[in-house]
């Protein structure tokens, strides 16, 4: 599998995309930077987590329009599979490529830990290596990852099957008005973790897989999705 | 030359800047005239308390700063010690003080800017962030707005740069209610044969100022923490700078990346003082003099003065000696980061700081004779008298409390509960290198960037201790660190100094600091342990009450390989738990007898710094050989307090055995040197031999089992009861505020 993981000013977990790709696929990817127009021949597009230009705008909304984020945007319109994570996740959802918007956390901090979530649909190559309705615990380390949408939409992402991921409890609850622990980190709507394009091709989600696979995390639930990946695309 | 536009200098004006009249009358001495209005405001900064050290350099020098394996001690940006295999750790804590409590989230934020600056300025890519936190008493109307944006400040700062922040401690106590302590650790990893140093070299030589432009934000900050607050404190908030994590990041990726090239000759952050400490400090550690054009500063706001641009504290600047015809390649760098690069000034043979603006000179002066005269007190001063001894009585349990309860008690009182709330809004994970973090070890680790080996880190103090016997609370504070980095099983290899005091013109306020040095330069020494960078607040009082003496040790450790170090938590059943060390059951000072009996008195723990030592080096080779599962220092609370963050950390719990007969000195005694590790059964003999043979005393506390602490008089204390009572204190005082 070839990758390329996008570098805007302000990124900071590019380089552990980098490393739970090399890790899996065993090659290293490319590292883009925003200001290129071109993307080299690659299977994965990877847009990284991180501050990009500060998200003194809204988080992502610069980023969004970064020149290479046409080129993202055309390769995703060819199939291409797109993984944004954390502010990845915010700037592929400015850019149009996922519905919906992450605002501030409903606590209005920013928040590091380890969650629960719940695999909704294996029907991807971002989620095969998992079982429907597994629970796992990936990292988060955000400050805007209140999923958004409207009603319409919330009730198709449901039916298509384009939920990806919930916040659960460790008992594997998702009922949001239940969370006297906690769970639901940011008070994403219907617990929404992360997201897929309607072909499935395309996931947004503000947890971090590439900070959990490996011994030396202590923790490798996130390691499925990229061997996942790398089994579909190579 | 013109001093056209500036207003007349005078003693009363150097008065409003901060100098005595005697130091006015050297000023005037080494000009051989009256110094301009910009020339008088650069006198006064660089010879103000937080740039000169005036008050503290003689006690500063009597620290123990070489070793084996030091770098570059003392005198630079930051200390730098030897990793092995070519790396370097570079790290330095640095304080925040005042600014943090005029405007907590701007003052906390830029002191993480700050940090960070001292250490990527001298070749390191930061790799980890720690802070010591001290605040007032919690009933303090003002504490919780503090604590609320010093923690939302840190967070915002820490986070956006992608530096994680692995640890550090809070306190509270009445004495910080008018002056609050932000210290900030950095720690970075470069190539021992790529460091940046600051002296200035080559005559002819481009002077590069690259960042952000300067604006009239924290014009004399430092001069501000060189005095004692006051009610009208508040109205400096002017002067506290505003930071742009973004734009620091941006500036940590363009210095590492020019730093690959070969142009740069010398390079340092824009720190306290501004343009005028960097530029001062280049050449003077050079022996060169500089030349700069202020026209060509990229600046904020319009019709700055020449005395502003020089005052100025904006932050996320730096300046750059670079070597002849590189300024193309260096430019390129910073145009791609999309970050404001100028030409500012040549390195002349003058020795002197000339300053030109509008085709006029505001400042000639000789850099040497300025900087050499920076005065150096000896200031008067007392030792604290020693404390009485507690009566015998004191060891006796109370009769109308179960042991439970006093348990419940010390694990949610605010200096012992779980800071969850606070550390959950820091980015503890970014960069996917960390192993522990906040509330998982003694120690935060790291391992270094595409390598197995790390680095713990640890930052330490007992001020309590140190305001009852500061020679004491010295050398405890550096062998606590000691202990904390061995109880990871890293080697402890230097410490990096941030003292909190009062007003050292007071004779007690000053003996508190010249008895805490005395006792950190006997830690230091008995126990191989450099301090290799470090950073003074003073006057931290307001209204004449003084904060406690707090001299915060950070200390780092290196671990050959980061997968060997060990956590707190009990992990599994069965495994014996063994205590290392001894104690005489001293509660002087201790928690016990502040939360159960109410009293503040008492003389702090002795420290054999022989038996820290021994104890360290046995506990090191047993986590190496890998017979360790869960390790922690007995500190704050004693004994049980320490068993019980071993159950709560673990969810696993405790049979201790032999408890029947202990007394509140043996359960909450906060005697020095000592450990709790749990071990696997069939290890356990082995363990004791080795113990035996190193003439270290080891006794067997019980095992862990189940989900409660057993073992006296029959009462089972629940991990559930006591990680309910240590988990809520924080959260719902926080909560009382929104």
């Amino acid at each position: 599998m070839k990758a390329a993981v996008i570098v805007f000013p302000g990124s900071n977990r590019e380089r552990d995309a980098v490393a739970a790709l090399e890790a899996a696929s065993g090659t290293k990817p490319h590292l883009v930077w925003h200001r290129d127009t071109e993307l080299p021949k690659v299977d994965l597009i990877l847009v990284p987590g991180g501050f990009s230009y500060g998200d003194y705008l809204r988080s992502g909304a610069m980023a969004a329009h970064s020149p290479i984020m046409r080129e993202v945007k055309a390769r995703a319109d060819q199939g291409v599979r797109v993984l944004g994570i954390c502010n990845g996740f915010q700037i592929i959802t400015e850019a149009g490529l996922l519905p919906g918007a992450l605002m501030r956390n409903a606590k209005l901090k920013f928040i590091c830990r380890t969650v629960h979530l719940r695999v909704e649909n294996t029907d991807s190559p971002f989620t095969a290596k998992y079982r429907k309705g597994q629970i796992v615990r990936y990292p988060v380390a955000h400050g805007d990852g209140n999923y958004w949408t409207d009603a319409e939409t919330v009730k198709r992402l449901d039916g298509e099957g384009q939920v990806a991921f919930r916040y659960v409890s460790d008992e594997g609850s998702a009922d949001p008005r239940w969370n006297p622990n906690d769970w639901n980190p940011n008070g994403s709507l219907d617990s929404i973790a992360g997201i897929f394009n309607a072909k499935r091709t395309v996931l947004g989600l503000m947890p971090h897989p590439e900070d959990a696979v490996s011994a030396f995390h202590g923790n490798t639930d996130g390691k499925p999705m990229f061997d996942g990946l790398v089994e579909a695309l190579s | 030359m013109t001093t056209a536009q500036q207003p007349e200098v005078s003693l009363e004006m150097a008065r409003e800047f901060g100098l005595s009249e005697g130091e006015y009358n050297s000023a005037l001495e080494i000009l051989g005239r009256k110094p301009t209005y910009t020339e008088l405001g650069i006198i006064s900064v660089m010879w103000s308390e937080h740039c000169s050290y005036k008050s503290s350099k003689k006690w500063l020098m009597t620290l123990p700063t070489t070793g084996p394996q030091v770098i570059c001690g003392p005198g630079e940006n930051a200390g730098v010690v030897d990793a092995g295999d070519g790396d370097a750790i570079i790290f330095k804590m640095e304080s925040h003080n005042h600014p943090s409590y005029i405007e907590p989230f701007q003052g906390a934020a830029t002191g993480v800017g700050g940090i960070l600056r001292d250490v990527f300025t001298m070749g390191a890519r930061p790799i980890a962030n720690m802070n010591a936190l001290r605040f007032g008493s919690p009933e303090h109307p003002k504490t919780r707005h503090l604590v609320s944006g010093v923690v939302a400040g840190i967070a915002h700062y820490g986070n956006c740069v992608g530096v994680p922040t692995i640890g550090g401690e809070t306190n509270f106590h009445p004495a910080y209610n008018g002056n609050i302590l932000v210290n900030a650790m950095t720690v970075g990893v470069a190539k021992a044969d790529r460091i940046f140093y600051s002296a200035a070299a080559g005559i002819g030589n481009p002077v590069v100022y690259v960042g952000s432009k300067t604006g009239r934000d924290g014009i004399h900050g430092a001069t501000m923490a060189s005095a004692e607050f006051s009610e009208d404190s508040e109205e400096k908030r002017p002067t506290v700078q505003v930071g742009d994590p973004f734009t620091e990041k941006l500036l940590i990726e363009a210095c590492l990346e020019l730093m690959e090239t070969d142009a740069i000759v010398a390079i340092q952050d824009m720190g306290a003082a501004g343009l005028t400490s960097s530029s001062v400090e280049m050449a003077g550690k050079g022996g060169l003099g500089i030349e700069l054009v202020l026209d060509d500063v990229p600046m904020r706001e319009e019709g700055m003065t020449p005395y502003e641009i020089m005052l100025s504290e904006s932050q996320e600047r730096m300046l750059i000696i670079l070597k002849p015809g590189r300024e193309e390649v260096a430019k390129a760098i910073f145009d791609k980061w999309e970050l404001d690069f100028a030409v500012i000034g040549t390195l002349t043979d003058t020795g002197k700081l000339v300053i030109k603006m509008h085709g006029q000179t505001w400042c000639d002066m000789p850099i040497a004779p300025v900087s050499n005269a920076s005065p150096l007190y000896d200031r008067p001063w007392e030792p604290t008298p020693a404390a009485a001894e507690l009566e015998d009585a004191v060891r006796v349990l109370p009769a109308d409390r179960t042991l439970g309860e006093i348990l419940e008690k010390i694990v949610s009182c605010p200096d012992q509960a779980s800071k969850r709330w606070i550390w959950e809004q820091y980015d503890s994970l970014v960069n996917g290198d960390t192993r522990y973090m906040s509330g998982q070890a003694d120690a935060g680790v790291v391992r270094l960037p595409g390598q197995t080996k790390g680095i713990a880190v640890t930052t330490d103090c007992t001020p309590r201790y140190c305001l009852a016997d500061p020679v004491r609370g010295g050398a405890q504070a550096v062998a606590e660190a000691y202990r904390n980095l061995s109880a990871v099983g890293a080697l402890p290899l230097a410490v990096t100094d941030n003292m909190n005091f009062g007003n050292p013109e007071k004779p007690r306020i000053m003996g508190q600091f010249v008895g805490a040095i005395q006792g950190m330069a006997d830690a230091c020494r008995a126990l191989d342990f450099p301090v290799v960078s470090g950073n003074v607040s003073l006057y931290n009082e307001t209204n004449g009450e003084a904060i406690l003496p707090t001299p915060a040790i950070g200390a780092v450790g290196l671990l050959p390989d980061a997968l060997i170090a060990v956590g707190i938590a009990f992990r599994n059943e069965g495994d014996t738990i063994l205590l290392v060390g001894e104690g005489t059951g001293h509660l002087g000072q201790s928690l016990y007898l502040r939360e159960i009996l109410g009293r503040e008195d008492g003389p702090p723990p002795p420290v054999d710094l022989a038996v820290e030592r021994r104890n360290g080096e046995f506990v090191r080779g047993l986590i190496a050989e890998g017979l360790v599962v869960s390790s922690h220092d007995i500190q704050d609370g004693g004994l049980l307090v320490t068993v019980a963050e071993m159950a709560m950390a673990g969810g696993v719990g405790a049979a201790l055995t032999g408890l029947d007969g202990a007394d509140a000195g043996v359960l909450f005694g906060e005697d020095q040197g000592r450990y709790v590790l749990a071990v696997r059964a069939e290890n356990a003999a082995a363990v004791q031999e080795k113990a035996k043979a190193a003439g270290v005393p080891v006794s067997v506390l019980g095992k862990t089992n189940g989900t409660a602490l057993t073992g006296r008089g029959g009462e089972a204390i629940t991990i559930a009861r006591l990680k309910k009572a240590n988990e809520a204190w924080l959260p719902g005082y926080m909560a009382a505020a929104e």
